[in-house]
């Protein structure tokens, strides 16, 4: 053997007990597993809208509640429902009501369709930029703006210029229930963006002076938001809580959690704590409104 | 054409030549020095210590400081040895220049021009939907256990994704070895695998570092195959299984960038989580670059 | 040596086992990638439930949006009538690439063909590591910075009226293409012969005309090779268009509206798709059309590769 290697009758040996050892522990960590819900685990996952919220309402549960291990992702309600179906989660947050097909879905596997509780309210407020002269629309002109019939300011009394669409991607509940409330269930513009965030929607209308978005009434920073008016003679109306809780804003929709089954143990603890006056004091901070009552 | 017009001609084009490679180093120093001058100014021992807090509105990156490493380490564990040895059987077992050899050479070249994304769709239906629920199947009664995206089946999709990183720094390393330390082996009796193990292996771990470095370092940049394997947007605790989602440095990036709720106050942490993630995949390539351009000086003595 | 023991040749051979074994790995890796993302879009073209929403011929021939109504190309997944047309997407992708390779191929060649023949050996090593740089910043932050950063000043450099346009995707793209192209004609023309130079030189033409009369055709197949494999990472990449494209399906050749890339719907829409739905198959689908474009591609590289080293080693003897 090579000089270099004075201990190389010894050597084997070792590599060959260190050679094993990689793949025993490999071994002893794929069987040692982490279910998905432990005893004091609950996992929500769903709706992008709603993800801040969960997460504050579990940073706030979990600094009160030690033993409490909440973990929160987003996606959209629609992989919400889809994990809820697959049973990855114990909480869908959902921007929208729960589809037949879901419903029909979760029946299938597990003979429940599911428990559906209001957790708070959400105005869907359209975005415009701070410079944009135009303050109010209609419910039908905001259609003609996202379906591509308008496309340019001029024709609801602003500037001149194109006007650039802000949208969502297609998972997101907030794209759904826009599209069924304000669009009627026609598509959208191929010409509307879709970002992947209500915040980059929000975002994006700020720095675009001849934009439009729209999304939770949550977001506030620089842009300000369009008062809608039912038809062309009924009143603007601001997505402000007040217009909203009164039901009087019209493009309003209530946030949801859905559980497989009737909550119990530290499930109900936790959804008990949401409803109560904690968990909707958060909803207020977090720029969501209280359920009613 | 005069000779005086050809001569200024040529200086002209050379000199468009400089400028293209000055705008390109410009760009890079424009982009670093963007990120460098935005995210210092956030970056603090407390910043890659602590969890983001308030929606990642303020706190830290250290739960994806930690998934990443996590990440890259369990993906480095399955790929080296696989990397590694691939590179030993095309140098030193396998027939030169048959059909074989030059089939694997190829697929590895494939596998290097596959799209990330394309990887994350496999990852997604091999890993998470026929290993994983079929471990679950057999193992645990169908209860939902490895069928869902998690830590082990990302890291083995990018395992996949850097194969060819390794085998080829791997490849080119052992070329150096020169062909006398091998007869000299062989004279003394040695078998094939204890020339390898004594003679060859030895000598090749520079490229092999390099290998793994460069791997490393793509792992941690990639995004688009982890998307549906087990990457997390919020997770209030550290993986610690196998079968756990992480938080991780560039989806994070990502998350931020595309859905923070308060863009004016994630924007300085943005910066910030930026330059770690760019500090840590520099650091390995530099460190690869070097040792590389060593190992290549000595190729060139070589010969 | 002593003599082996048995066990001592018995983990000889299960290791030399696992070395050959490994050499499989990388074929059988492409072959389950191939059928596995196979599987998931065979749907589009046996189920006859799913064809009925997307089959070949509406995922590539345009459709009415409602009866009665002119035909066009739409990527609508989510909708009272679903549409699945993949020419908007198309149209984005091969736009973007497009910006992306005009941007970088010119740079990146120019940038090769400084440092390898022309710049003094201090500069080249100085140089080429900081290129290739560019190369370790990941997709993702190149995104970030095409997101925040330049998207702004684009917008104002052209007066657009679109922030996020095929332009300034497409210009981090193709940063991110750069050092793919310039790596790759760096090899290929550091490899042309000193032979050949020093014969131009001898003959008194001026470097600039060594270079291109006579180091550049000899590097061809190496440099179109490298615009090649430059072309293949720009139809994969996935994050920077996620990020700066604006992801708007619109079938617009114009460099200054929004897209929506094949790779970014995929990464964009399958984390949310229900299983085994229409959606879901179409992204598959989506994703084999990528996978087999991207490995002809490829193939066409490695084919010029090998033809630049046959005729420098053959022209060199």
């Amino acid at each position: 053997m090579s000089p270099e290697h004075p201990g190389g009758l010894t050597r084997p040996a070792a590599v060959r007990t260190r050679l094993l050892k990689v793949p025993a522990a490999l071994l002893l960590a794929l069987f040692q597993t982490a279910p998905s819900m432990t005893a004091a685990g609950i996992t929500i996952k769903g709706s992008d809208t709603m993800v801040i919220l969960n997460q504050r309402w579990a940073e706030n549960y979990m600094e009160k509640n030690p033993g409490v291990v909440i973990q929160v992702t987003g996606g959209g309600s629609g992989t919400g429902f889809t994990a809820l179906i697959n049973g990855s989660t114990d909480i869908c947050a959902a921007s929208r009501p729960m589809k037949e097909e879901e419903f029909r879905a979760l029946e299938k596997k597990y003979g429940s369709r599911g428990v559906e509780i209001p957790v708070a309210q959400d105005g869907v407020a359209v975005y415009l930029n701070e410079t944009n002269p135009v303050n109010e629309l209609t419910l039908a002109q905001i259609r003609d703006i996202y379906t591509g019939k308008i496309t340019n300011w001029k024709s609801v009394g602003g500037r001149d210029a194109r006007i650039i669409l802000y949208s969502r991607e297609n998972n997101s509940g907030t794209y759904m229930f826009f599209m069924e409330f304000v669009l009627r269930n026609k598509d959208f513009s191929p010409y509307a963006m879709s970002l992947p965030g209500t915040a980059a929607v929000a975002n994006a209308t700020s720095r675009d002076k001849n934009s439009i978005g729209y999304g939770g009434s949550a977001y506030a920073k620089h842009i300000k938001f369009c008062a809608v008016k039912a038809d062309t003679d009924s009143p603007a109306i601001e997505p402000t809580e007040e217009n909203i809780l009164s039901g009087r804003y019209p493009v309003c929709r209530n946030l949801f959690f859905y559980t497989l089954r009737k909550p119990r143990g530290p499930l109900e603890q936790f959804i008990s704590w949401v409803m109560g006056p904690e968990g909707q004091e958060i909803v207020a901070q977090t720029g969501y409104f209280p359920v009613k009552r | 054409m005069n000779r005086r017009w050809i001569d200024l001609f040529s200086r002209l084009f050379t000199l468009l030549t400089a400028l293209a490679c000055f705008s390109l180093v410009a760009g890079v120093a424009l982009i670093l020095g963007d990120v460098v001058l935005n995210g210092l100014k956030h970056l603090s021992w407390e910043f890659v210590s602590t969890a983001p807090k308030t929606g990642m509105t303020e706190g830290g990156i250290f739960p994806a400081l930690f998934g990443t490493v996590f990440l890259v380490l369990l993906m480095t564990v399955a790929v080296v040895p696989l990397g590694v040895s691939t590179a030993i059987y095309l140098q030193e077992y396998a027939p030169a220049g048959s059909r074989w050899v030059k089939l694997i050479r190829m697929a590895i070249q494939n596998l290097a021009g596959v799209p990330a994304i394309v990887f994350g769709l496999f990852g997604l239906g091999f890993f998470v939907d026929f290993v994983g629920k079929g471990i679950d199947r057999f193992f645990f009664d169908g209860a939902l256990t490895f069928g869902q995206p998690a830590i082990l089946w990302a890291s083995l999709t990018l395992a996949l994704l850097t194969l060819p990183t390794v085998v080829v720094a791997t490849e080119e390393t052992l070329r150096v070895v020169p062909r006398s330390h091998r007869e000299v082996a062989y004279s003394l009796g040695a078998t094939r695998w204890q020339m390898v193990r004594r003679v060859v292996l030895p000598q090749a771990v520079n490229g092999i570092l390099t290998g793994t470095i460069l791997a490393v370092s793509r792992g941690a940049g990639e995004v688009a195959p982890i998307l549906f394997t087990g990457a997390a947007y919020y997770l209030p605790y550290l993986p610690t299984h196998l079968n756990q989602q992480f938080m991780v440095l560039n989806y994070h990036v990502y998350v931020m960038a595309t859905q923070s709720p308060d863009v004016d106050a994630t924007l300085p942490l943005l910066y910030s989580t930026v330059l770690v993630l760019l500090m840590l995949t520099f650091a390995l390539n530099f460190a690869a670059i070097i040792i590389r351009s060593r190992l290549r000086r000595r190729l060139k003595a070589g010969r | 040596m002593k003599p082996s023991s048995l066990s001592h040749s018995v983990s000889e051979k299960i290791i030399e086992t696992f070395i050959h074994l490994s050499a499989a790995v990388s074929i059988v890796g492409l072959v389950l990638i191939f059928i596995f993302i196979g599987k998931e879009s065979l749907p589009v073209f046996t189920s006859p439930e799913i064809r009925r929403e997307a089959s070949l011929s509406k995922i590539f021939l345009p459709q009415s949006p409602e009866p009665g109504e002119e035909k066009v190309f739409r990527w609508q997944p989510v909708s009272v009538v679903p549409k699945y047309s993949l020419l908007p997407l198309v149209v984005g992708t091969l736009k973007a690439t497009a910006v992306a390779l005009l941007f970088a191929i010119p740079l990146a060649l120019a940038a090769a063909l400084f440092t390898s023949e022309f710049a003094p050996s201090w500069l080249r090593e100085w140089v080429k590591p900081v290129i290739e740089l560019l190369a370790g910043i990941p997709s993702v932050v190149m995104g970030f910075f095409a997101l925040i950063v330049m998207a702004t000043y684009v917008q104002e450099l052209f007066g657009l009226d679109f922030r996020l346009n095929a332009i300034s995707a497409g210009i981090a793209l193709g940063l991110a293409v750069v050092p793919v192209v310039y790596t790759m004609a760096e090899d290929a023309l550091s490899a042309v012969p000193q032979s050949y130079r020093e014969g131009s030189i001898a003959l008194g033409a001026t470097p600039w005309q060594t270079a291109w009369r006579v180091v550049l055709p000899a590097a061809f197949p190496g440099i179109f090779a490298a615009c090649i494999l430059g072309l293949g990472r720009a139809i994969g990449e996935t994050m920077i268009v996620l990020m700066a494209s604006g992801n708007a399906a619109v079938s617009s050749w114009s460099p200054t509206d929004p897209f929506r890339s094949l790779s970014a719907t995929i990464a964009a829409e399958m984390g949310e798709v229900v299983r085994g739905s229409t959606h879901y198959h179409v992204l598959f689908f989506i994703g084999v059309l990528l996978f087999l474009f991207t490995f002809f591609i490829n193939y066409l590289g490695q084919l010029f590769v090998e033809r630049l080293r046959q005729k420098l080693s053959g022209t060199d003897k």
